[in-house]
């Protein structure tokens, strides 16, 4: 895989009054995902060529990825392939890169998805609505100990577009 | 190619009249906002200003006053000279409740064709919304210092 052919489609940058060390295992672990991430268990393998999964509650495998770079407490970027039928197949791998940078007392934390593709913004509307309540939620959670409470309506006009582009969706 | 926009997304564990006030009392910037005084009647077709360390660094003019659910400015920066000749752009905040938080959504856009101060922006904008964040969950704003952000004509008025 050339990273080269990958462009960011969707930058959210946040800042987080925690450590380097705190925002990573925040990322990285069921622990701390299945609190600000709609109950999903991050699985990740931290190595190169590791395996990366999201597990909804019920367990079944809602991202399927590898580990593509890591450099504890840094840099992360994975590949984040939604689990549906055709999916990767019409669209490509998904790409997601965590950066994680001190920045005075706080953690400046950038997620960049990227795809080696144009991708319409209908498709993209589902990951740009969804990172900024994770990652919100995140922070809430490393900074008051709660995450947040976020009702999320499905993502419709995603969800639209990829049954028009004969991807099953649940 | 389509026109260049910022828009920044968070949702926040307060009210929307607390987030208003956030936004429009100088009292509540200079906390959040590297000690930045908001400057402004609000009352539509009133000045607006960014008042730093004694010096004006942006203008503009209230184009929408709607406590608590919407506001909106014309935005020009002033130090930096091309910054200045150039057209003033657009801000504005938009305060949804959603279950017990409020969604803020901020979209700065409407720049003049290759802007200067849309990078400046585009990294300043996380931080200020991310230290308003702190300070209306955890009573503490961020300590970010501005050379952490990476804009590269920071004026002095920002460094001292």
């Amino acid at each position: 895989m050339n990273l080269e052919h990958f462009k960011p489609a969707t930058v959210y940058t946040i800042y987080i009054a925690a450590t380097p060390e705190k925002v990573w295992q925040a990322l990285t672990t069921a622990e701390f995902s299945r609190k600000y991430f709609s109950g999903l268990a991050v699985e990740a393998e931290l190595k190169v060529g590791g395996a990366f999964v999201v597990r909804a509650p019920d367990g079944s495998v809602h991202i399927d990825g590898k580990v593509i770079e890591c450099v504890a407490p840094r840099k992360l970027t994975i590949t984040w392939n939604v689990n549906w039928p055709n999916l990767l197949e019409k669209l490509g791998l998904t790409l997601v890169t965590y950066d994680i940078e001190p920045a005075g007392d706080a953690v400046r934390l950038t997620m960049t998805e990227a795809h080696d593709r144009p991708i319409s913004d209908d498709i993209l509307s589902g990951g740009r609505a969804g990172w900024p309540a994770i990652l919100s939620s995140l922070k809430s959670l490393l900074e008051t100990g709660e995450p947040l409470v976020i009702k999320m309506e499905p993502p419709q006009r995603m969800l639209a577009a990829l049954k028009a582009m004969g991807i099953a969706t649940p | 190619m389509p026109r260049p926009e910022f828009i920044y997304v968070t949702y926040i564990e307060t009210t929307p009249e607390k987030l208003w006030e956030a936004l429009t009392s100088s009292d509540f910037t200079k906390r959040y906002w590297w000690d930045t005084r908001v400057v402004s009647d609000w009352k539509v077709g009133s000045p607006f200003s960014l008042v730093l360390n004694g010096r004006t660094t942006d203008v503009g003019e209230v184009l929408e006053a709607e406590r608590p659910r919407r506001l909106s400015y014309t935005f020009r920066h002033i130090l930096n000279e091309a910054a200045r000749n150039e057209r003033p752009s657009r801000v504005t905040f938009v305060l949804e409740p959603h279950g017990k938080l409020v969604k803020l959504t901020l979209t700065h856009e409407d720049f003049a064709e290759d802007s200067v101060v849309i990078d400046g922006i585009s990294k300043g904008w996380p931080a200020i919304m991310s230290s308003l964040k702190s300070l209306l969950e955890s009573g503490e704003a961020l300590v970010i210092p501005l050379d952490a952000l990476f804009i590269d004509e920071l004026e002095e008025a920002y460094r001292s």
